[in-house]
This record gives C-alpha cells, sequence and structure tokens, in this order.
C-alpha cells in the first residue's frame, strides 16, 4: 500500500519533470545571487535618488540624478562612445573568434595545440594585459613610438584591438564548440551535391551556428556595456575625454569625484541598457524559442 | 617607489589602477555602508575609531617616504607620552594610487582610522564638513611643541577657514623648473628667468631636434603645474584664492584665459613635444625622456629629484639643474611666489576613542629626530628647526635651494586639485585635459571653468 503512494511521484516523474534535480539545488546560487547581485544592485537603485558624497547618510533628492543623466553632454558623449565600442568590439571579435573557433573545431592534432595556446590570453587578468600593452604602446619606449594613445582614434583602436585579443579566444571556444557539433553527414551531403568549402561554410556552418552567433553576442554586448579596467589603465579616459565610455564616466562620478547619487544612477542605466539589449538580441534572432538547429533533420 | 611619490602632488589622482576587486570590494562596502547608515560604526572590529582606544590606526600615504613614519610610529610607541595615554599607534600603509577612494571608503565605516595623511584644505572640507574632524587650533595654541614646531605659513596653508586640522608630517613640495645641465651647456643656453628667455630658449631647443620640456600629460596633474604658475606670474596668487574660497566666476579673470592662451601657445609651438597626450609621469615616461636628453627641461615637483635619483642616479647627480619658474611680463605675480604642495598633513577622526594619544602621537612630527629622518630621506620638513639640519642633506644645496625658496615665498599656492576638493579637482583635470589635448580653446576652456560646481 505504502509502497505504491511512494512509487506514485516516481512514475510521474518520469514525464515532463524527468531527470531535473530538485528546486533546492538552485538554493546556494539563489542566495550568492541575492546577496552580491540582487541586493546590490537594489542600493544602488535606491542610491541613484539620493546625493550622497560616501560620508554621512544620503540625502534624498528624487530624480535629480536622473535628470542630469539626461542633460548631462558627457553623458550623450559616453553613451556614444559606449555605442561606438561595443559596435566595434563585436565585429571586431565575432569575426576573428568565428573563423578561429571554425578551423579550430577541425580535427589535426597541431590544431589541439595552437587552440590552446590562442586561448592564453583569456586567462590573464585584464588588468596584466592593460598594463603590457600600455608599456608596449609607450610613445618613447615601446615598440610602437607613436602617439598611439594620445589621439582619438589611436586610443580607441588600441581599447577594441586590447579587448579583442584578451576576449576573443573565450568566443573562439564556444564557436569552437558549436562548430563541433554540426552533424557530419551535412557536409558530406554538400559535398556530394557538389558544395565548395565557400558554400559549405555559408550553407551548413554559419546556419548552424545561429544560436553560438547569439550567446557569443549577448556575452560581448554586456561585456563591452561594463568594460573597465582596460580603460582605466591604457587612457583614463582620455585623451580630454574621448575614451570616457559609461563604465569610467560612473567610476569617475563615484570614486573621483564622490558623487555616488550620479554614479549609482549611471550604473542602473548600465544595468537596464544592458538587460534590455540582451532581451532584444534573443528576441530579434529567435533564440528564445530554443528552437533547434537540427529541425528538419 | 618615485612614481607613487609624484601622485603626492596629483592628489593620488591618475596613477595605477584599481584592482576590479578592489572596485568591486569598496563598491559593495560603500553600498552597505549607505543601506545600513553610520550605525554601524560604533560596534566594528577593533583597530579603527571604532576599536578599544588602546590602538589607534594611522592611514598613510604608502609611498617610498613611509619609513619616516614607521620610525615615528616606533619611536612613539616606546615613548613616556605613550605610556601616558595608553596605548600605541599601528601605521596602515594604504597604496598611494587606492589612497583617497579608501580613505573615504573607510571613514564612513566601522574600520575608520583615528589619524589619517591628507593634503590639507580643500581636499578634507568634506570631512570638516560631516563633523569628522577634531579641530586642532585650541590643541595647537595651547602646546608649546606644537605651536613653535613648524614654519607658520606651512601650518597655515592646511587650514580651513581659518581654523587648523591638520599636523605637516611630510617634506615640503614645491614645483621647481628642472633643467638638464648637458644639454643647456652644449646648447649654450641659461636657465630662463623670463617668459621671453623661455620662448628664445624653445627655439633654439626645438632648432636642435631637442624638446623643450618633458611633460606627462597623461596624468593630467603635471599639465595643471604650468596653469598654476602662469596664473600666478600674470595674475598673482589672489586670482586662485578667489576661486578656492568659492567663487566660480574667479575662473574668469583674465591672467586665467592669459595662462590659458600662454599655454596653448607652448602646445602648438611643440614645447612639450608631440606626444605628451601619452606621456605618463606616474609610470617614469617623462622622467625618462628628460634624463636622456630628449627633453631639456622638466617642470615638476621637488620629488623629480629623487624620482631621477632612483632611476637615472648620474643624470641626477652630475647634470639635473633647478630654477625657479620666470616672471611674465606684464605679469603683477611675484617671481619669489611657490605652487605646490606646502606638505603634508596628519589630522584626527573626531569619533577616535583615545584623543590624548593621537595628539602625543602628532607632537612626535615637531621632533627633531623626525625632522632628521625626513632630511636622510631626501626630504626638507616644515619644521622650525628644518635649517639647521639642512646640511645634513644627501643633497645639501639642493635642500637648502628647496628651502630657501619656500622661506622666502611671499605666497604657497596649494595644488589647485587638492585645494578644491576630489569633487571639483577632478572635473577640473577633465577640463585641463581637454584644453591640452587641443578639444578645447582657451576661451572654451574658461567657460568650462565657470560652470564647474
Amino acid at each position: 500500500m505504502t509502497l505504491t503512494v511512494d512509487k506514485r511521484p516516481t512514475a510521474s516523474a518520469r514525464g515532463s519533470r524527468a531527470g531535473r534535480p530538485h528546486a533546492a539545488w538552485a538554493l546556494p546560487g539563489v542566495l550568492f545571487f541575492t546577496f552580491f547581485a540582487v541586493v546590490p544592485m537594489a542600493l544602488a537603485l535606491y542610491l541613484s535618488f539620493t546625493s550622497w558624497d560616501g560620508l554621512g547618510d544620503p540625502r534624498p533628492v528624487g530624480l535629480d540624478n536622473w535628470k542630469k543623466l539626461l542633460d548631462d553632454p558627457r553623458m550623450t558623449q559616453s553613451l556614444w562612445l559606449t555605442v561606438v565600442l561595443t559596435v566595434a568590439s563585436w565585429a571586431f571579435q565575432t569575426v576573428v573568434a568565428l573563423l578561429l573557433g571554425v578551423w579550430a573545431a577541425g580535427r589535426q592534432r597541431h590544431r589541439a595545440v595552437l587552440s590552446a595556446i590562442f586561448f592564453v590570453p583569456f586567462l590573464l587578468s585584464s588588468t596584466a594585459i592593460a598594463i603590457l600593452f600600455y608599456s608596449l604602446l609607450d610613445p618613447n619606449f615601446g615598440i610602437i613610438q607613436k602617439d598611439t594613445l594620445g589621439s582619438q582614434s589611436g586610443a580607441f583602436l588600441a581599447i577594441v584591438f586590447v579587448g579583442g585579443w584578451q576576449f576573443i579566444p573565450f568566443h573562439t571556444l564556444i564557436y569552437q564548440g558549436g562548430a563541433r557539433q554540426i552533424p557530419e553527414v551535412l557536409y558530406q551531403a554538400a559535398a556530394i551535391d557538389g558544395a565548395g568549402r565557400y558554400r559549405q561554410f555559408f550553407s551548413i556552418t554559419l546556419p548552424q551556428l545561429r544560436h553560438t552567433i547569439t550567446t557569443s553576442t549577448v556575452l560581448m554586448v554586456v561585456g563591452s556595456l561594463t568594460y573597465f579596467e582596460t580603460v582605466l589603465i591604457l587612457t583614463k579616459g582620455g585623451p580630454g575625454t574621448d575614451t570616457a565610455i559609461l563604465p569610467y564616466l560612473m567610476y569617475e562620478a563615484g570614486f573621483k569625484t564622490y558623487d555616488f547619487g550620479y554614479a549609482s544612477a549611471i550604473a542602473s542605466f548600465l544595468v537596464i541598457a544592458a538587460t534590455g539589449l540582451s532581451l532584444v538580441l534573443v528576441r530579434l534572432t529567435g533564440f528564445g524559442t530554443m528552437r533547434s538547429t537540427r529541425e528538419g533533420m | 617607489m618615485e612614481s607613487s611619490r609624484g601622485q603626492v602632488t596629483g592628489g593620488g589622482t591618475g596613477g595605477r589602477p584599481f584592482s576590479r576587486r578592489w572596485f568591486l570590494g569598496a563598491g559593495s562596502a560603500s553600498l552597505f555602508t549607505a543601506g545600513l547608515g553610520t550605525g554601524l560604526t560604533a560596534c566594528g572590529s577593533g583597530g579603527g575609531a571604532g576599536g578599544d582606544g588602546k590602538t589607534i590606526t594611522a592611514f598613510v600615504y604608502g609611498d617610498d617616504a613611509v619609513k619616516v613614519q614607521q620610525a615615528g610610529v616606533d619611536r612613539f610607541n616606546k615613548s613616556a607620552a605613550a605610556k601616558k595615554a595608553g596605548g600605541t599607534v599601528k601605521l596602515q600603509e594604504v597604496p598611494g594610487s587606492d589612497y583617497s577612494p579608501k580613505l573615504r571608503t573607510a571613514m564612513g565605516s566601522p574600520s575608520a582610522p583615528d589619524v589619517f595623511f591628507n593634503w590639507g584644505g580643500g581636499s578634507i572640507k568634506p570631512y570638516e564638513e560631516a563633523g569628522k574632524l577634531v579641530d586642532l587650533t585650541d590643541i595647537i595654541e595651547g602646546d608649546p611643541v606644537l605651536k613653535s614646531g613648524f614654519l607658520p605659513s606651512v601650518l597655515a596653508s592646511g587650514d580651513l577657514g581659518g581654523r587648523h586640522y591638520g599636523i605637516p608630517m611630510r617634506g615640503m613640495q614645491p614645483v621647481i623648473l628642472f633643467y638638464n645641465k648637458a644639454v643647456f651647456a652644449e646648447h649654450k643656453l641659461q636657465p630662463p628667468t623670463t617668459w621671453d628667455q623661455l620662448l628664445d630658449n624653445n627655439a633654439k631647443l626645438k632648432k636642435a631636434r631637442i624638446t623643450p620640456f618633458a611633460l606627462g600629460g597623461t596624468d593630467i596633474w603635471p599639465d595643471l603645474m604650468w596653469l598654476e604658475y602662469l596664473v600666478d606670474r600674470i595674475g598673482g596668487p589672489e586670482v586662485f584664492k578667489r576661486i578656492q574660497d568659492g567663487d566660480a566666476e574667479g575662473w574668469g579673470d583674465p591672467a586665467v584665459l592669459k595662462a590659458a592662451e600662454l599655454v596653448k601657445e607652448l602646445i602648438d609651438d611643440g614645447a612639450f613635444g608631440s606626444k605628451f597626450t601619452s606621456v605618463s609621469y606616474v609610470n617614469g615616461g617623462a622622467p625618462a625622456v628628460f634624463a636622456r636628453g630628449k627633453a631639456a627641461m622638466h617642470l615638476m615637483g621637488s620629488w623629480e629629484y629623487s624620482t631621477q635619483l632612483g632611476k637615472f642616479p648620474d643624470f641626477a647627480k652630475k647634470n639635473l639643474g633647478w630654477a625657479a619658474f620666470p616672471t611674465v611680463e606684464g605679469g603683477t605675480g611675484d617671481v619669489r611666489n611657490v605652487v605646490g604642495n606646502p606638505t603634508n598633513y596628519w589630522s584626527i577622526n573626531a569619533r577616535t576613542k583615545n584623543q590624548d594619544l593621537a595628539i602625543g602621537f602628532l607632537k612626535d612630527c615637531a621632533s627633531e629626530a623626525y625632522a632628521q629622518a625626513l632630511i636622510d630621506n631626501g626630504d626638507v620638513p616644515t619644521t622650525s628647526n628644518a635649517a639647521a639640519l639642512l646640511s645634513s642633506a644627501p643633497n645639501p644645496e639642493y635642500a637648502k635651494f628647496q628651502y630657501d625658496m619656500v622661506e622666502k615665498a611671499p605666497a604657497f599656492t596649494l595644488s589647485w586639485d587638492q585645494a578644491l576638493g576630489d569633487g571639483l579637482g577632478t572635473k577640473m583635470h577633465t577640463e585641463i585635459g581637454k584644453l591640452f589635448a587641443g578639444q578645447s580653446s582657451p576661451s572654451e576652456f574658461v567657460t568650462a571653468c565657470k560652470g564647474l560646481k
């Protein structure tokens, strides 16, 4: 009797929730996320409605910081710079990582070794990488003795390049994994139909990688929105304010001018923008519907 | 070491970056402080102002000169004064580039220091306004050791509203025009005493394909030194005094515009070379350009000497020359006026549980032993007994030059960024950066500065 009662939930669990762990498994993660992400974010949102210099108590100022966000010419400039940086980084990193990833998905042994070497930059800290490139770009004693970081275009290209150098390995890894999932039979069939390597790439590899592209793109976009250490070390937002992207402006408002209210408004804006952007990306690409790339196969 | 010293004048701005961990830690610490209010402070863990009162903590800017403070702490902890006050002092060294934000975060937290290093003036104004400083005016007046221990002008330079909040604790840091004696001898030049001579020198140097001035433009504060001296020479110290006292219209003084125009002429003329916006002082770029003769002169704080001694000892000993900033024709400022940092100060957190111990410790800074330790470190103390010690300095000639320069100066203008405090100072840095990078004209610079608040 008891035995049959006990068996019932097990039987139903074999249905839709088969093999899925109990919700309690998520508890450590949820707690961690609550304390170290949700609570600070809520506090930052609260601070964005106050004026606080880090001493004494925050003073409520209503929407002042958010109004300032809309009026501040530096904010406008930063937003534009952030958009340009995001697009340029995305274009550079996606093209290189996609090609490298697809190439690295091959099976020859030397590729495995090279792939491992390509991955090394991702293991270094952003700070170490930025300091390294700062020395390499030194106008008097570096390997490129040009005024690279002293002009807007130079400084911008340097930031995009250094960011790419650091993160392309990671995205390469994602693309490599994605490309290895593509069934071999598709290529065999295409080869029988007479498709060449380029045709195979554009008609099989690329469409099959569309979810991988979305994943990688979301990571890149959100990453670019929070790109900070490299800018701080390489250019400090300079020359002038030419590379002062949003996270740098936030840092400056918070930890250089001690206007924590305004800094929190910028931070909250960044969270909202990043969340919105990733939702839009997922929606536009149809990633959210979880349709398989193998549909119809 | 020498690079972080450079930041003494830069006010902890610029320089080495915060690590991500530091940033997040400080960010969440401040957020928690915000959320929980200051109620936590009272029940904080030991060591800070919320501690047991037996051991008090002193935050100090972590650079090469810390050994002088450490020796002072050790000496004090063994002294009768410490026994009488019933406690000891613990020195906490904060990496230089992180100093200002770290202090700001700590002062609102349970681990606030009892005593802390600062630049006086605007750098401590927010703390004074938040009621976090002990007013030392009456204590100094009532104590013979403190009252007559320091050069009065230096003591006064760190004041807020005519009240003392700090005790001088490091060497004086006037900004000096350094030059390369070898380059000057080779091209038969003299250190310029007037602006015309300076331009004349520049023309000859450029002809010889030598950049007239090294400049670490990435850091911005070396740029600021040019404006500080030019405004002083053209309009006198009163021009900036007005701005410092809170009148933003003071930026509209013709001397500021004129100074910005002269700077622009220098830049356009190539006086700083073509790459200065990507050269840094902090990482040693500008000092190296100067020491290797690629640039003939360097306008820098007095610590340039020890920087060069550390990195290029031969150059420092043989070919490093120093002079006062030249006069500008038609200007009303006294050529003896000095800009820079008179010194650094210790201030006391109003929340400390053992004020007697803190004051006893501060008195040690007026002692001869402390002054001698500064001298041995290559600094020139601001104590009233300093003159007698100068002959034992590593370079007595240079020490004497510095001491006379400061002692005879009718006015010693505190570095603008320090005088204005971190908030305004940072915004001013941004405008100066734009002026030097050619993103704004001198008149746009003036207009932008008038709008700073």
